[in-house]
């Protein structure tokens, strides 16, 4: 069965500046069974789009595939094009390792290495080539204080990152992957394992890095997306059911099954 | 995501505040009507009830915004009875003025007897009860009529207007009485302008459009 995919409709109210993504009916595999169905959309640079949707609806799935993290899964194929930069980066031929420095993620648990502070930081950096104390300690720095990190980790940038509590330590994840300059940050329910005030801060932090990166969020958190999100997809069973201004998607959903779900009629 | 109870919780409570309100209209055109300073001074006494029971439905409304999080039509609906509320508070500020202007008059004899003004009144409450019963039915083309009929009561405001300024011409003794039937036309009309903005209203919680029901032409 071909899935019809409505671009036009869907994309209408996305604001026309030059996008950071553009995805052209996605599909994505898992062996036979079809997880995401025909994607079509632009993802707006420097803004914060957020993906929600009930579990299973391919939310991670579609982040996964704008960094191609999926790759050693077994049996798993994406089809269609995802454009960033004039690249298809579902084209096989793709450096991954390049997209990988363009595109960082971070996940729902904080995972700092079993390293320093700085090491954690300083890990992308070095793994692309960055050599010199003073070179790296610059970067280290800018990079925790883009992760509002800096001010509470500047005199013990030796110990443990272990030693931080779990919002600093997923603070100090969005400092690594600020840390090799990336243009997007994918970040999978970053909240979910964290306390109110932890979440408060990283939900600003977000908002302030939206000024330089383009953030893609995926959250189960109905407020959070409300909160943190300039734009909202919407998925259902791996399709695109409506994508649109936050404001707008949330006071005034056009498609019924949005309207469901956000009023928790859903079934 | 908001429990259905709740929700329909607050319709009911502002179908309540709607019918205290409208008693209280209906009640102090009575009183004017027939000069009734009694119902006149019980009307202006029932006022605070009516604010009280506005005030503890927008503290619903709140507690539920923050316990909650209602979007989409839920979130229209919520925000819609703050404002419906607000606006229901008002008319019935409306009709305690009426029945202050009626112990204003107090038992002096009428300059002309009153014909109009009850029919505006009725009009006004009409149209109030209407916008409510569209709002409980999120019926946008039951508030569109509703609103229409915002013609008529300002065809008559005008009307008692002209008559009341042809009544003052060479007759300074009716002005005091005159000015205060003006106030009071004026507080009635107030009244049918306060249901048309909640037939707006009515028009966003079923639709999410903000509209205009009866623009002033050259205007907005």
């Amino acid at each position: 069965m071909v899935t019809k995919t409505r671009p036009v409709e869907v994309n209408q109210r996305i604001e026309a500046e030059a996008p950071a993504f553009r995805v052209r009916n996605l599909s994505f595999f898992y062996g036979r069974e079809k997880v995401l169905k025909g994607i079509t959309m632009d993802i707006p640079r420097h803004r914060v789009t957020a993906i929600m949707g009930p579990s299973g609806c391919g939310k991670s799935t579609f982040l996964r595939v704008l960094n191609r993290l999926y790759e050693r899964i077994p049996g798993a194929k994406a089809t269609g094009e995802v454009w960033l930069d004039g690249e298809n980066i579902l084209d096989p031929r793709l450096d991954v390792v390049a997209l990988r420095r363009k595109v960082g993620m971070v996940f729902q648990k904080p995972n700092p290495f079993p390293k320093s502070i700085f090491d954690n930081v300083a890990y992308g950096p070095r793994i692309h080539g960055v050599r010199g104390r003073r070179k790296l300690s610059f970067i280290v720095e800018r990079a925790l204080r883009q992760a509002a990190l800096w001010d509470e980790v500047k005199d013990k940038l030796k110990r443990s990152a272990f030693d931080l509590s779990g919002g600093q330590q997923q603070r100090l994840c969005i400092a690594r992957a600020l840390a090799v300059e990336p243009q997007v940050l994918l970040m999978d329910e970053p909240t979910s394992a964290l306390d109110p005030a932890a979440t408060a801060k990283i939900e600003e932090l977000v908002r302030t890095l939206s000024q330089g990166f383009t953030v893609v969020i995926v959250t189960h958190n109905l407020q959070q997306a409300a909160r943190v999100s300039h734009h909202t997809a919407f998925l259902l069973s791996g399709e695109l059911v409506e994508y649109a201004p936050t404001e707008e998607l949330f006071t005034r959903p056009k498609d019924p099954r949005t309207e469901d779900y956000l009023t928790g009629r859903f079934s | 995501m908001v429990r259905k109870e709740e929700l329909s919780g607050l319709e009911g409570e502002l179908r309540a505040l709607g019918a205290q309100v409208i008693r209280a209209l209906r009640g102090a055109m009575r009183a004017l009507s027939r000069r009734d300073l009694v119902a006149a001074q019980g009307v202006i006494d029932g006022d605070g009830g009516i604010n009280a029971r506005r005030a503890a439905l927008e503290e619903r409304c709140i507690r539920l915004l923050a316990t909650q999080q209602p979007a989409a039509s839920d979130l229209r609906l919520v925000t819609g009875v703050m404002h419906i509320a607000t606006d229901l508070e008002r008319a019935a500020d409306h009709a305690k003025g009426l029945a202050r202007i009626t112990l204003f008059i107090g038992d002096e004899a009428l300059i002309k007897p009153l014909v109009d003004l009850p029919r505006m009144a009725r009009l006004a409450a009409g149209m109030l009860s209407g916008a409510l019963r569209a709002f409980s039915a999120r019926d946008v083309g039951a508030a569109r009529e509703v609103a229409r009929r915002d013609d008529e009561v300002d065809a008559l405001h005008d009307r008692i207007h002209q008559e009341l300024f042809a009544l003052m011409v060479g007759r300074p003794e009716v002005i005091r009485q005159a000015t205060y039937l003006m106030w009071a036309s004026h507080a009635v009309e107030r009244v049918a302008d306060l249901a048309t903005n909640i037939c707006e209203r009515v028009v966003f919680v079923a639709t999410g459009a903000m509209e205009e029901l009866n623009p002033v032409p050259g205007e907005g």
